[in-house]
């Protein structure tokens, strides 16, 4: 006997009505037992995390070091044991600086003030709100969370198809090519001994993650806390969603920029030149 | 039948073949695994759930664990116990389990299940 379209209309409805009351239901006969199992302390309690990186400060600090500074790099590649292979095509990249004019090509402009021509910018993931890297990839690894707007990844779950890097305007993903416990291991002392944050199996993309580990804790990210403890203050992490937040402030008295903001693609990572 | 002869010498060899690990292994039964606790997980006593059922299923705890943290954040695992757990296969499994060759491969082995956790998370440091 088949069914037909009212007989399927009706169960539909019916599942829907008994779907939708599920929670509900488990409250009525086994009050509080739900939440017990759901309980968990939350990731954090951004909703939209952003960061302000104040390109100003940074030159004036790169300007101080005798070979530029690169301690926000160095403390994101030593907490997440970012290995470096020394060659460039295959280079992982969280954390990386390149030229402003490369950074920022859609503000094309041959006269450019001095203090910015060829400068080193600061780059890293945007997490975007739209991000094209979620809506390509075909297993989910990588994905946006709902609740503070960090682009993940789930390395679990990458299958190494590279669909995301293509899609990624910015750059900001980078392939393993080979086993990260084989790095050179000079510049990473810590490595591979870090247990906070495990390495990854070759084959996978990778990118930042707004040091979700960290965020959990109630840290700032690696880079920020190490742009603080030179005291130079040129990244600023907060919550975007937040009108008092420290970031909402730093947009509403400076000029910023961001990257390719005219792919749609609503970076969350603000530059104040 | 031509040549029925070689034919059937020829089976019986074939068959002996095919059989010849169980007539080898006959007899002798394989050694049951014997996970050995550290002193450390002797002591504690309890699991995150009681031991039967991380016998049977502490893979499925695990999966759930990666999933949910990976995916939901979320890190704290409430034990039947009541117990909270930090869900870390790094820092709360192996702060008590950290002999993997004596307790994990004892019975992966034996099993011959080869999970690639180890490709990416740290395996612990044994002492010889």
């Amino acid at each position: 006997m088949g069914l037909d379209r009212r007989e399927f209309l009706k169960i539909a409805g019916m599942a829907a009505l008994f779907g939708l009351g599920g929670k509900a239901a488990i409250d009525i006969f086994a009050p509080g037992e739900l939440e017990a199992s759901m309980e968990g302390i939350p990731v954090s309690k951004g909703k939209r995390w952003a960061m302000v990186i104040d390109i100003r400060k940074c030159l004036a600090q790169q300007a101080k070091d005798k070979d530029g500074c690169k301690q926000c790099i160095i403390a994101c590649h030593r907490a997440h044991n970012v290995p470096d292979w020394g060659d460039p095509k295959i280079e992982i990249k969280w954390i990386w600086q390149d030229s402003f004019e490369h950074s920022f090509p859609d503000q094309h402009n041959p006269y450019i003030e001095e203090e910015l021509r060829h400068q080193p910018v600061i780059l890293m993931c945007n997490h975007c709100v739209n991000p094209p890297c979620v809506r390509v990839c075909p297993t989910q690894a990588t994905f946006k969370r709902e609740e503070d707007g960090i682009v993940c990844m789930d390395m679990h779950r990458c299958i190494g198809c590279r669909f995301c890097m293509a899609a990624c305007p910015y750059g900001s993903r980078s392939f393993n090519w080979g086993n990260p416990r084989k790095a050179p291991k000079e510049l990473n002392p810590d490595y591979p001994t870090n247990r906070d944050y495990p390495e990854r199996c070759k084959g996978v993309v990778e990118k930042c993650d707004f040091c979700v580990e960290r965020i959990a804790r109630g840290e700032l990210p690696a880079c920020v806390e190490a742009c603080d403890k030179i005291k130079a203050h040129a990244l600023t992490f907060g919550d975007l969603a937040d009108p008092n937040s420290n970031v909402r402030k730093l947009l509403k008295e400076h000029y910023t920029i961001r990257r390719k903001p005219e792919l749609g693609t609503e970076p969350n990572l603000f530059y104040i030149v | 039948m031509y040549d029925g002869g070689k034919i059937i010498v020829g089976l019986i060899i074939g068959l002996g073949l095919f059989l010849s690990p169980f007539f080898y292994n006959a007899g002798k039964a394989a050694k049951a695994p014997a996970p050995e606790l550290t002193p450390k997980a002797k002591e504690a006593k309890v699991c995150v759930e009681p031991a039967s059922y991380m016998r049977e299923s502490h893979f499925t705890l695990l999966d759930e664990w990666r999933h949910t943290v990976v995916r939901d954040g979320e890190r704290y695992y409430k034990g039947s116990e009541g117990k909270r757990y930090y869900k870390s296969l790094q820092r709360t499994c192996l702060e008590c389990h950290s002999n993997y060759s004596k307790f994990c491969l004892e019975c992966h082995n034996y099993l011959d299940v080869d999970p690639y956790c180890w490709d990416c998370h740290i395996q612990p440091e044994e002492k010889k």
